[in-house]
């Protein structure tokens, strides 16, 4: 557990007062560290619940919205309806939207917390799982192939060239891994109307990608990813879906009280049957059991064929000893995202979360007065959009309980708050929410022009030239 | 504890479902709708044409029926709602302040609209799509009656028909609760 001084009552910042004030309802006001979909949701149940609370959100990026804008796929515009419902979040009096501010930088949680009633960490989860194996260089995170084609600013730069590629391997069995088989073997013409960046659609054009194999370590019946991913596959035109029919069948009888429980399961193994092995032309989507990387090289994947042991629910990978050459252009791995600390809160790091209960933050069992957590920084990196909605909705009532209980102190006038920032530099380079919408508009309008819903601006510097920071 | 809301009034309902139809048209081009500033205290419900632009139509006789319904929410608060033939569950619950979300705004690509509908209701309507199925398979808490509101219109002959919203709460507090799907 890393270590974590309780911030004590005590203003370290002689030119900042701090009132205790025994009404609950006053003065309350909340920071968010993270304007992604579970800071957005957190935001909007303490506006329907609350009447005075304020509410300021910090993103590090220009942009808010996170994975909603980053990780949901371009061709999956109505995943991103839910923006609609931030945009009335973020044009509520009670609540400012503090872009480009890294909390951590030179402004710190332990200010933060100084100046507002509670913080709430919903800064997700920025790393990566590892494959652990040797080559591990040669191989693309998936999520840093994702926020390439999602214009992410920082993924620019992604190295690669699909002219020279034919095969790609894609280690993992999720739905990450679904949608970047999906981008990479979608016809391109179907992508142009899309918010995917011109620079990806550009490489995608000119790919020669055409066989894509997703590989899991364990069975058929272990996977991941969800029935609505996997049939959108079965719906790229003469896409010829592979997958040892024999293994799925037999797992599916062995197990067959097992299937007929779970009504996902049985439907997708449904789906997979009635489509693997169909004719179809020359592209082909493989899914691949019972494999795990063991080495990359330049010239593809060395797999060790598993078996599965134990019961079908917690079945474990066990090396058989036996190996499969894969030759493969590109690797990409999708094993997984990772939470990483933030200085000034605590961590656990045998989960790789910030501890809590029930969102209330604590640190070696006791509660944190005044911290939370939500979406991905609380819970790990797994769940969808709607996942995140109920978890940063019961993060926010923790905080109004707390409030209405008169557990959260207040905290310091605007202006006392504003002067806090202005110290740590914040204020002369942040994007207000005002601001965000006016680059926002001209992403629109230049996506408008091309027949797409936007344009993204991919650099930072970019962005904050349009918006006059 | 009954409370019988005044729905919305006939003509905004028509209005917003047919700009609703032509807006589904434009949904792959979906820009964020502009707000405006509600002082409410409950959860906004945005509908998914502006309310100023409602205005523009002229109103018409209406030859649809009226259908009065009853959403039971998770703490047994029961909320009687009134709505035209054709509209969609989702939009009446929003159009009632019932407590349901509605994350993608009724485009069946999320599960937070998930109604439970009485048998006899249930087995009257057609299948769900596969669509709408894939996304059943993700809501919590799934029934043998479940449907996604926003793909459920109203009928006349579902006149006085109750829908149980479910229990939105898992055991997030749980240590080592199993993972979703994501």
């Amino acid at each position: 557990m890393k270590v974590f001084a309780l911030l004590s009552p005590t203003i370290r910042n002689s030119s900042t007062r701090r009132l205790f004030s025994v009404t609950p309802h006053r003065d309350t006001n909340i920071a968010i560290v993270g304007g992604g979909a579970a800071g957005f949701y957190t935001a909007a149940r303490l506006l329907s619940k609350t009447t005075d609370t304020t509410i300021d959100i910090f993103e590090q990026l220009p942009t808010p919205h996170g994975l909603v804008r980053y990780g949901v796929a371009p061709d999956h515009p109505e995943v991103k309806n839910c923006m609609t419902k931030f945009d009335q979040v973020s044009s509520n009096p009670r609540v400012r939207y503090f872009g480009n501010v890294r909390v951590g930088g030179t402004l710190t949680l332990d200010t933060l917390r100084s100046m507002y009633s509670g913080v709430v960490l919903s800064y997700g989860a920025s790393a990566d799982r590892q494959l652990g194996i040797p080559g591990e260089e040669l191989v693309v995170p998936a999520r840093r192939f994702v926020a390439w084609y999602n214009g992410l600013p920082e993924a620019q730069g992604l190295d690669i060239d699909l002219r020279r590629v034919d095969r790609v391997v894609i280690i993992g069995h999720g739905n990450v891994a679904l949608d970047c088989a999906r981008i990479l073997l979608t016809d391109p013409s179907d992508l142009a109307s899309t918010d995917i960046t011109a620079q990806a659609l550009s490489a995608l054009r000119e790919s020669n990608v055409k066989h894509v194999e997703m590989v899991g370590r364990r069975g058929p019946l272990q996977v991941a990813f969800t029935t609505k991913e996997l049939r959108e596959m079965t719906k790229i035109p003469h896409l010829r879906i592979l997958c040892d029919r024999d293994l799925v069948a037999s797992e599916c009888e062995k197990w067959a009280s097992f299937v007929d429980s779970s009504r996902s399961l049985k439907r997708m193994m449904d789906l997979l049957m009635s489509h693997a092995g169909k004719d179809g032309g020359e592209k082909s989507f493989t899914l691949s059991f019972l494999k795990s990387p063991v080495e990359v090289t330049e010239r593809g994947v060395r797999f060790q064929v598993n078996r599965l042991d134990g019961p079908v629910d917690q079945a474990k990978a066990v090396g058989t000893g036996e190996y499969i050459d894969t030759p493969s252009g590109l690797v990409l791995r999708s094993v997984g995202y990772a939470t990483t600390p933030i200085a000034g809160a605590p961590f656990d790091e045998r989960r790789r979360i910030v501890p809590n209960i029930a969102g209330r933050v604590t640190h070696n069992g006791d509660v944190v007065p005044g911290l939370y957590a939500a979406g991905w920084a609380k819970r790990g990196p797994v769940g969808v959009i709607a996942t995140t909605m109920q978890d940063a909705y019961r993060t926010g009532d923790a905080i109004i309980m707390d409030i209405t209980n008169g557990h959260l102190r207040s905290g310091l006038p605007r202006d006392s708050v504003d002067e806090g920032l202005r110290e740590s530099g914040v204020l002369e380079s942040c994007v207000t929410n005002e601001q965000w919408k006016h680059l926002e508009a001209f992403e629109v309008e230049a996506g408008r022009r091309v027949g797409k819903p936007r344009e993204k601006v991919t650099s930072v510097d970019r962005m904050l030239d349009i918006i006059g920071v | 504890m009954l409370r019988a809301l005044p729905g919305t009034p006939g003509l905004l309902r028509t209005c917003t479902r047919i700009a609703m139809l032509s807006s589904r048209a434009f949904t792959a081009c979906r820009t964020p709708v502009a707000t405006h500033q509600r002082k409410v205290q409950h959860q906004q419900r945005q509908p998914l044409w502006p309310v100023q632009h409602a205005h523009r139509f002229s109103s018409s006789a209406l030859l649809s029926k009226d259908v009065t319904v009853t959403f039971i929410e998770p703490d047994g608060n029961e909320i009687q709602a009134t709505g035209e033939e054709g509209t969609n569950l989702m939009e009446l619950a929003h159009e009632n302040d019932v407590d349901l979300e509605g994350a993608c705004e009724g485009a069946c690509a999320c599960s937070t609209c998930h109604v439970i509908l009485e048998d006899k209701v249930f087995d009257s309507l057609p299948e769900p799509t596969d669509e709408e199925n894939d996304m059943l398979d993700l809501a919590f808490a799934l029934t043998d009656t479940s449907r996604l509101g926003c793909q459920v219109l109203l009928s006349s002959d579902m006149e006085g028909m109750r829908i149980k919203l479910p229990s939105a709460t898992r055991n997030f507090y749980v240590d080592g609760a199993k993972p979703a799907h994501h």
